[in-house]
């Protein structure tokens, strides 16, 4: 071997030991946030904390039920604002390529996804919370859904625009009318790309605290009425892990582990659904 | 006197400006086969897509000109109802991949809406697949998904599906080109027996299949219509040159 085919194979090992080694210091920080959160989280949870609404400072025992039943109600608001109109402008959009409102909706998703969520926080309190003068859970859900939104469209648009159009002209010369095409076929070949879209925009959207703050407020009770403020999660968290008592502290732990498996347990459903409902083309 | 199905009047297609068909004027005759043939980009696909208007879906496409069906305008009809009398096969198979060989039979029926009992489905998906002569193949595995199948399967099984709705027209672009000659004969043999019931429109590039399966052959050439003649006639002793330059392999 001649030294310039040496050195050419010198260089690709440092070039692949490089590229190794960058790969995994992605993984680093996720295992360093796990590991630390499990870690103060885990000696928190117990039953008391998932049954018992925060006790006052001093009082030991208090548990995180009003967020964690607040978290699901205003998500499971969100999702169920975001998802039909999230998966119907996405169908638009595939099926409507060059038209000018295709243009416009596809740009105006664009820009909402980059959107600060406190800035929809801040708008949502001025359309919705001032003017009925209250705080509540519903308001804290259409700022979520807002920001689930271009998530859900971009994903489902994505999903659709890769069905091939040999499928939508193998229905419409069965002489199926163009709706029942988009219901039997079109939606069920691209399920699972658009529940997977779904699914990572709830987990984007579960610990969103800004949005909240101005809208579901927070609740130190339990609380199941949307119109009214309503605790979650990251609420919790923001409140508690910047006061200045222990109990406290432990409440803000225990929550952040119980966000973070939510998270993580979404995104492993997205993967295992992807993989089920992926349609053999 | 053969009663005559198909018939176009000074019929044209365009893709925008672009003049894609060119005053056609053809007759098909009921329960014929008729093959049409022509050189890459000559229209034929376009022309097939007039009859059960699938053209019309494509953006800026449009056309003009008559298109009867038993004498009856086709576009005057409800697009629905003639793409339910004129069945279509595609050149690539295209089985829908979300459901099961049996389900793929009757999608005409069930995608639409329409109810039928079980015994009757039953039948329908038995009957077809038979004469698809695909059923001794896949009678074990019925509730498999179709797209399992190898290509010439699935092709027959796009062919099973669009009999299955009982058509009086069935076109079929290309319908072997993606298939090996093992499945091509399966084919050609099938298109045999559907020429019983059926009248059957056949785009195709191969010669030998078109003398093979076709009673009729219709040349086309840059658009137009060149020759419409008996299949024997028009491979024997074609009247235009460009027919003559076409079957002896002078232009492909
Ligand atoms: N979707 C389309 N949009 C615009 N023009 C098209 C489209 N499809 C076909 N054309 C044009 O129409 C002409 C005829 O095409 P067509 O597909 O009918 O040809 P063909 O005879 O079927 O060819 P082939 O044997 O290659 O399948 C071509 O010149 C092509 O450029
Ligand atoms: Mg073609």
């Amino acid at each position: 071997m001649g030294p310039r085919i040496k050195l050419r194979i010198g260089k690709s090992t440092v070039f692949k030991t490089l590229v190794i080694l960058f790969a995994s210091a992605c993984v680093i920080p996720l295992l360093a946030i796990l590991g630390y959160i499990i870690k103060e989280g885990i000696t928190k949870i117990n039953w008391s904390f998932f049954v018992n609404v925060p006790k006052p400072v001093g009082e030991a025992g208090g548990g995180i039920a009003n967020a964690l039943v607040g978290s699901f109600i205003i998500v499971g608001v969100a999702a169920i604002m975001a998802i039909p109109v999230g998966i119907l402008s996405g169908i638009y959009l595939s099926e409507n390529k060059t038209s000018k409102l295709a243009y416009w909706s596809r740009l105006s998703v664009d820009i909402l996804q980059g959107v600060p969520s406190i800035v929809i926080g801040i708008v949502v309190y001025f359309w919705i919370v001032k003017p009925i003068g209250s705080f509540s859970a519903i308001s804290g859900s259409v700022a979520l859904a807002i920001m689930m939104l271009p998530i859900i469209v971009r994903s489902t648009e994505e999903t659709l625009k890769l069905l091939p159009d040999t499928l939508k002209e193998a229905a419409l010369a069965l002489g199926m009318p163009y709706h029942r095409m988009i219901l039997k076929v079109i939606l069920p070949c691209g399920i699972g790309g658009i529940l997977s879209g779904v699914m990572l925009s709830v987990a984007r959207i579960a610990g969103e605290t800004a949005p909240l703050l101005f809208t579901a407020f927070g609740n130190p009770y339990l609380s199941t009425n949307i119109t009214k403020p309503m605790h979650s999660l990251p609420l919790l968290i923001f409140n508690y892990a910047t006061s200045p008592y222990d109990d406290w502290h432990n409440l803000a732990w225990g929550a952040s582990l119980i966000l973070l498996l939510w998270v993580l347990l979404l995104n492993i459903i997205t993967k295992l659904t992807t993989r089920k409902w992926n349609i053999q083309l | 006197m053969e009663h005559t199905i198909v018939r176009t009047e000074k019929f044209n297609a365009y893709f925008g400006a672009n003049h894609v068909v060119k005053d056609v004027n053809i007759s098909i005759p009921k329960n014929n086969v008729v093959a049409v043939m022509g050189p890459s980009g000559c229209g034929k696909t376009t022309f097939l897509r007039c009859i059960n208007r699938m053209h019309e879906l494509i953006a800026g496409a449009t056309c003009e000109g008559e298109m009867l069906l038993n004498n009856e305008d086709v576009y005057d009809m409800h697009p629905i109802f003639v793409r339910l009398k004129i069945g279509m096969v595609f050149q690539r198979p295209n089985p829908f991949p979300n459901l099961s060989i049996y389900d793929n039979v009757i999608a005409g029926y069930k995608l639409n809406g329409i109810k039928m009992a079980k015994a009757e489905k039953d039948k329908i998906v038995e009957n077809s697949l038979s004469r698809a002569a695909l059923w001794n193949e896949v009678k074990d595995s019925l509730h498999k998904k179709g797209t399992f199948l190898s290509g010439g399967q699935q092709q027959r099984l796009c062919i099973a599906r669009a009999i299955a709705m009982e058509p009086e027209v069935l076109l079929l672009d290309e319908p072997t080109s993606a298939l090996d000659p093992i499945s091509t004969a399966s084919v050609e043999e099938l298109l045999f027996e559907l020429k019983k019931n059926y009248t059957l429109i056949i785009v195709t590039h191969n010669m030998q299949q078109a003398a093979r399966v076709s009673d009729r052959t219709a040349f086309f050439y840059l658009g137009e219509l060149v020759e419409y003649d008996d299949t024997k006639q028009m491979f024997t002793n074609p009247k235009d040159t460009r027919t003559q330059n076409y079957i002896t392999g002078r232009f492909s």
